[in-house]
C-alpha cells in the first residue's frame, strides 16, 4: 500500500501544475471544446500600462512558488516510496538533524524571500504612492512639496449598491453648476493617465477595474485617489470588491475607454441630456 | 500526582448511592480535563457539521444560482420557492466563517486537544485549575446560543456583514435592513467565545510552566504541546484587543458613540446620529487579533502534526529546536503582520511595503518547519497507518497553503488577487486542507487513549482517500478563479460579463464539496460505532515515546497509575542504546547516568 499512497501524494504535483498551465494555456480541460471547461480561465485581458508590470510579478512569483512546490512534492513522494516500512530493509537514520541544513535553508529562502519584497516595492508605489503630476512645481524636482498633481477626471462615490459619477464640467472644478452626475457608466479617454477621485457615502466598498489590474477600498470619511493608463478601447466591468450589504452582487458598473474624441463628445452629450443643467454649455465655456 | 487507578467511570460508580448529582459531576460541571476536552470534541464536531452544511449553502448558490435546492429548499426558504435570497447567501458564509472559526477550528485544537493532551503529556494529573477549566467550557454556551439565535432571529436574513463585521456596515443597523439585532447577538457571542478563549490560555500556560513531570524540562516536551503553549501566550495577548474593539462596535451599535462612524454618512436614506470615528480602526483592531489567530488555528496542528509524522516514521523529528524556535518566529512575526489584510484598505501605503516585508518573512519559519518534517520522513520506515496519511497530507497540503500566501504577500500582485477566490484558496488551504486533515489525523491518533478502543482503519483510509480527492477538487481550482479576479461573497458573480464563463467550473466543484461532505458519514459512523465497540487496545498501541501512552487507555481521574520520571525527550525511535524501535520518555536508561538531556 505504500506505493499507492506515495502515488497519490505525487498527483498532488502533477495535477496541481497541470491545472496552472492548462488555465494559462487555454489546454484541457480548459479548452473550451466539449468534456471541458470554457476557454479564458486565466487572468483576463490587461488594458493598462501598470497592469503589464503586475502581471509580470504574479508570474514571477508563480514560476518561483511553482519550482519549489514541484521539488518538496517529489521529494515527499520520494521518501514515502523509497522509505516504505514494508519495502525497506535498512535500518532508520538515527539523527536529529543537521546544523548545517538548517542554516541552508533558512537563510536561502530568507534571501529569497527578501528579494521578493524590495522586487516589488518599486510596482507598488507607482500603484499606490507616486500620484500622477501635472507638473513639478517652481523647484524643478520631483517629490517635493510644491509638486502640482493631476486634477481628478471624475470623482466615484459608492453607495448601497451603485456607483454614482461626478465629471466636473467645462469648468474643472467639482460642485459648480455644470457638474455632470451619472451612474454606474464610466467613460475615460484612452492613453491618457488617468485620476479618479474615490469616497464612500454608507458603507464600504471596493473600487476594482479587473481588466486594469487597479483595486482600492473606498472608505466612509476619506477621499482617496486611483490611477491608471488604458491602452485599449473598450467596454469593461467594474466590480465592487468588498462586502457591502445584501445587494453586493449587484454593484456594478461599466468602464468605457474610447477615444478623447469620442469621450468629450460623449461627456458633451450626457451634459446636454442633464435636465438640472441650468445654463447653456456656451456660457460656461466662456 | 494523584496515584488513584480507578478511571472516570469506576470514580462515578464507586460511591454506593451513585446519583443524578454525581452524573452531573463527572459528566456534565466536570473538572477533570479530559472529559472537558471530550465535551469541547464532541461540540466542535457537530458545529463542524453546521459549518460544513452552510458551506454547501454557499456552493449550491455559485454553482446554480437563484435555483431552488432540491428537497430542502423548499423547507428553509418556503418564502422564496426554495432559493437562497441574497440576504440569506451574506448570512451563510458570514455563519460558515463564524462556526468554522470561533466554534470549530479554535475550540478543537484548544479546547478538545489542548485540555486533553496537555497534562497527560507533561505527566500532570489535571490543569493548574480545573475550574477554570471548566468553565472555560460552559463560557462557550451563551455563544453557541447567541450566534445561533442571531441565526434564527430574523428568518434568512441574520447577521450579515462577513466573520470580519467590517464597519460601517456592521455599526450603522440601517445599513442591512431587516436584520434586526442580529449583528448585536452575533458580537456578543464572539465576546463569550473570548472569555473562553482567555480561560484556557491562562490555564494552559501554567499548566505547561508549573506542572511538567519531573526531567520534563522545556526542551523534552512535545511539539503538541509547545505549540498548544504558544498559541496560549498569542491568544493571551492578542485577544483583549479583540474584545475591547467588540465592546466598541456593541456601544457604537446600541448607545450611539462613534468609535468606528465617520461624519456625514447618509445610509440607506437615514443618517447615522453619532460621528467623528474611522472605520479603519476597527479593522486593525480586529486584525491585530484575528491575525495571530490564523496561527492560533495552524500552530497546534503543526504541533500534533510533528508527532504522529515521528511516531510512524520511526525516527527521530528532524530538527527538533528548529521547529521549536520557527514556531516561536511564526508567533512572533504573527504580531507585525496584521496590516497585509488592509494593504488595499486606504490605510497608508508606505505601511503596506512595511507590512509586506514582514509577511514575507513569516514564510520563513514556515519554509523551515517544511524541510524538517520532510527530513524526518527521510531515512524512516514508514508505517502508512490513517494517522500518518492525514498528517502527511497536511505536510502536502500546507506546502500549496504556503505557496499561495506569497502572491497575497506581494503588495503588487496582491492589488489584482485581494478579495478573490485565490484568497479563498488559500485560507481553505492552510485551514481546511492543513487544520482540518490534522485533527481528523488527530482524532484517529489519540483516539485509542480517548475511549481505550481503536477507530476501524479501513474505514478511516476510505474517509481519507476520498476527503483528499475531494477536498482537492473543491478547492484546486479556487486558485483559477482567483486568477480571474472571481470575487468573494457575491450572491451572483455572473451578474458581471467578465465571470460569466466560470460556472461550469463551479459546478465542478460544488459537485466535488458535496462529495466531500458525503464522505463524512463514514468518519462518524466509524467515530460512533468504535466508541462502544472497536477494537480494544493497551496502554501503547502504536509504540509512542510520548508520556499519555504510559497512562491507561482511557486515563482515569489523575491520569497516571504511577508517578512519570522523565529521562529524554519525545522523539527517540530507533534509538541505539535500546531494541525496540521507540524508547518511551518515562523509561530509565540501561545503566544507571545522570539526568542529562538527550536530544
Amino acid at each position: 500500500m505504500g506505493r499507492f499512497w506515495s502515488i497519490l501524494f505525487l498527483l498532488v504535483p502533477i495535477l496541481g501544475v497541470w491545472v496552472f498551465v492548462s488555465a494559462a494555456c487555454n489546454w484541457w480541460p480548459f479548452s473550451g471544446g466539449s468534456l471541458s471547461f470554457p476557454s479564458e480561465h486565466w487572468l483576463p485581458q490587461d488594458i493598462s500600462v501598470h497592469g503589464v508590470i503586475i502581471d509580470g510579478l504574479y508570474d514571477f512569483i508563480l514560476w518561483l512558488t511553482g519550482i519549489i512546490f514541484i521539488a518538496t512534492g517529489i521529494a515527499l513522494f520520494w521518501f514515502l516510496l523509497r522509505y516504505d516500512g514494508e519495502q525497506n530493509k535498512d535500518p532508520v537514520q538515527y539523527t536529529h538533524g543537521s546544523h548545517v541544513l538548517e542554516v541552508v535553508w533558512t537563510v536561502l529562502p530568507a534571501v529569497t524571500l527578501l528579494f521578493i519584497a524590495i522586487y516589488q516595492m518599486n510596482a507598488w508605489s507607482d500603484a499606490k504612492i507616486r500620484r500622477p503630476l501635472q507638473s513639478v512645481g517652481p523647484d524643478g524636482r520631483q517629490g517635493t512639496a510644491d509638486d502640482v498633481f493631476l486634477p481628478p477626471l471624475l470623482e466615484v462615490t459608492g453607495r448601497q449598491f451603485e456607483w454614482r459619477l461626478r465629471y466636473p464640467g467645462a469648468d474643472q472644478e467639482f460642485g459648480t453648476p455644470d457638474d455632470i452626475h451619472l451612474v454606474n457608466d464610466l467613460h475615460v479617454p484612452v492613453d491618457e493617465e488617468i485620476v479618479i477621485a474615490i469616497k464612500s457615502d454608507d458603507v464600504l466598498h471596493s473600487f476594482f477595474l479587473p481588466n486594469v489590474r487597479l483595486k482600492q477600498d473606498v472608505v466612509p470619511g476619506m477621499k482617496q485617489y486611483v490611477w491608471f493608463e488604458a491602452t485599449e478601447t473598450g467596454t469593461f466591468d467594474i466590480v465592487c470588491a468588498e462586502l457591502c450589504g445584501w445587494g453586493h452582487y449587484k454593484m456594478k458598473g461599466r468602464l468605457t475607454v474610447e477615444s478623447r474624441k469620442d469621450f468629450e463628445r460623449w461627456l458633451r452629450q450626457k451634459y446636454e441630456s442633464q435636465e438640472t443643467n441650468q445654463l447653456p454649455l456656451e456660457l460656461v465655456e466662456k | 500526582m494523584s496515584t488513584t487507578t480507578a478511571g472516570a467511570h469506576a470514580h462515578a460508580h464507586g460511591h454506593a448511592e451513585a446519583g443524578v448529582g454525581d452524573f452531573i459531576s463527572t459528566y456534565v460541571f466536570s473538572r477533570d480535563h479530559k472529559i472537558i476536552g471530550l465535551q469541547f470534541l464532541f461540540s466542535t464536531l457537530l458545529w463542524f457539521l453546521v459549518g460544513g452544511l452552510l458551506a454547501l449553502g454557499i456552493r449550491w448558490q455559485l454553482a446554480w444560482p437563484w435555483s431552488g435546492m432540491p428537497v430542502i429548499g423548499s423547507m428553509l426558504f418556503s418564502g422564496e420557492g426554495g432559493q437562497i435570497s441574497p440576504e440569506f447567501y451574506t448570512t451563510l458564509f458570514t455563519m460558515h466563517a463564524t462556526v468554522m472559526i470561533f466554534f470549530v477550528i479554535i475550540p478543537i485544537l484548544a479546547g478538545a486537544f489542548g485540555n486533553y493532551l496537555i497534562p497527560l503529556m507533561i505527566g500532570a494529573d489535571d490543569m493548574a485549575f480545573p475550574t477554570l477549566n471548566m468553565l472555560s467550557y460552559w463560557f462557550m454556551w451563551p455563544a453557541f446560543f447567541l450566534i445561533g439565535s442571531s441565526f434564527f432571529i430574523s428568518p434568512g436574513n441574520g447577521a450579515g456583514g462577513g466573520w470580519t463585521s467590517y464597519p460601517t456596515l456592521s455599526a450603522v443597523p440601517e445599513a442591512a435592513p431587516g436584520s434586526g439585532s442580529a449583528q448585536t447577538l452575533w458580537l456578543l457571542g464572539i465576546t463569550f467565545v473570548g472569555i473562553s478563549s482567555m480561560m484556557g490560555s491562562v490555564n494552559y500556560m501554567t499548566t505547561i510552566i508549573q506542572m511538567r513531570a519531573p526531567g520534563m524540562t522545556m526542551f523534552r516536551l512535545p511539539m503538541t504541546i509547545w505549540s498548544m503553549f504558544i498559541t496560549a501566550l498569542l491568544q493571551a495577548f492578542a485577544l483583549p484587543v479583540l474584545t475591547a474593539a467588540g465592546f466598541m462596535l456593541l456601544l457604537d451599535r446600541i448607545v450611539g458613540t462613534g468609535f468606528f462612524i465617520p461624519e456625514g454618512l447618509v445610509v440607506n436614506n437615514s443618517l447615522p446620529a453619532s460621528g467623528g470615528g474611522q472605520p479603519l480602526l476597527w479593522q486593525h483592531l480586529f486584525w491585530f487579533y484575528s491575525h495571530p489567530a490564523v496561527y492560533i488555528m495552524i500552530l497546534p496542528a503543526m504541533g500534533m502534526v510533528s508527532d504522529i509524522i515521528s511516531c510512524f516514521a520511526r525516527k527521530p523529528l528532524y530538527g527538533y529546536k528548529p521547529m521549536v524556535f520557527s514556531i516561536a518566529g511564526i508567533a512572533g512575526l504573527g504580531f507585525i503582520v496584521w496590516g497585509h489584510h488592509m494593504f488595499l484598505s486606504g490605510m497608508n501605503p508606505y505601511l503596506g511595503m512595511t507590512f509586506m516585508t514582514a509577511t514575507m518573512l513569516i514564510a520563513l519559519p514556515s519554509a523551515v518547519k517544511v524541510f524538517n518534517w520532510l527530513g524526518t520522513v527521510w531515512g524512516g520506515k514508514i508505517q502508512f497507518t490513517t494517522p500518518m496519511l492525514f498528517a502527511l497530507s497536511f505536510v502536502s497540503m500546507f506546502i500549496i497553503g504556503g505557496l499561495s500566501g506569497i502572491f497575497m504577500a506581494a503588495t503588487p500582485v496582491d492589488i489584482f488577487i485581494h478579495d478573490t477566490y485565490f484568497i479563498v484558496a488559500h485560507f481553505h488551504y492552510v485551514l481546511f486542507a492543513g487544520t482540518a486533515m490534522a485533527v481528523f489525523g488527530a482524532i484517529y491518533f489519540w483516539f485509542p487513549k480517548m475511549f481505550g478502543r481503536m477507530m476501524n482503519e479501513t474505514l478511516g483510509k476510505i474517509h481519507f482517500f476520498f476527503t483528499f480527492i475531494f477536498l482537492n477538487g473543491t478547492f484546486y481550482p479556487m486558485h483559477i478563479l482567483g486568477a480571474v479576479g472571481f470575487p468573494r461573497r457575491l450572491a451572483d458573480p455572473y451578474h458581471y460579463e467578465t465571470f460569466r464563463h466560470l460556472m461550469p467550473l463551479n459546478q465542478f466543484m460544488t459537485v466535488c464539496a458535496i462529495g466531500m461532505v458525503s464522505i463524512q458519514v463514514v468518519f462518524a459512523a466509524n467515530f460512533l460505532f468504535s466508541i462502544f465497540s472497536g477494537r480494544k487496545v493497551g496502554r501503547n498501541p502504536w509504540g509512542c515515546n510520548s508520556l499519555e501512552w504510559i497512562a491507561p487507555s482511557p486515563p482515569g481521574h489523575g491520569n497516571f497509575d504511577f508517578q512519570p520520571v522523565v529521562y529524554r525527550g519525545p522523539y527517540e525511535y530507533g534509538s541505539p542504546e535500546v531494541d525496540s524501535d521507540y524508547y518511551p520518555q518515562n523509561q530509565p536508561p540501561p545503566e544507571k547516568q545522570p539526568l542529562t538531556q538527550t536530544t
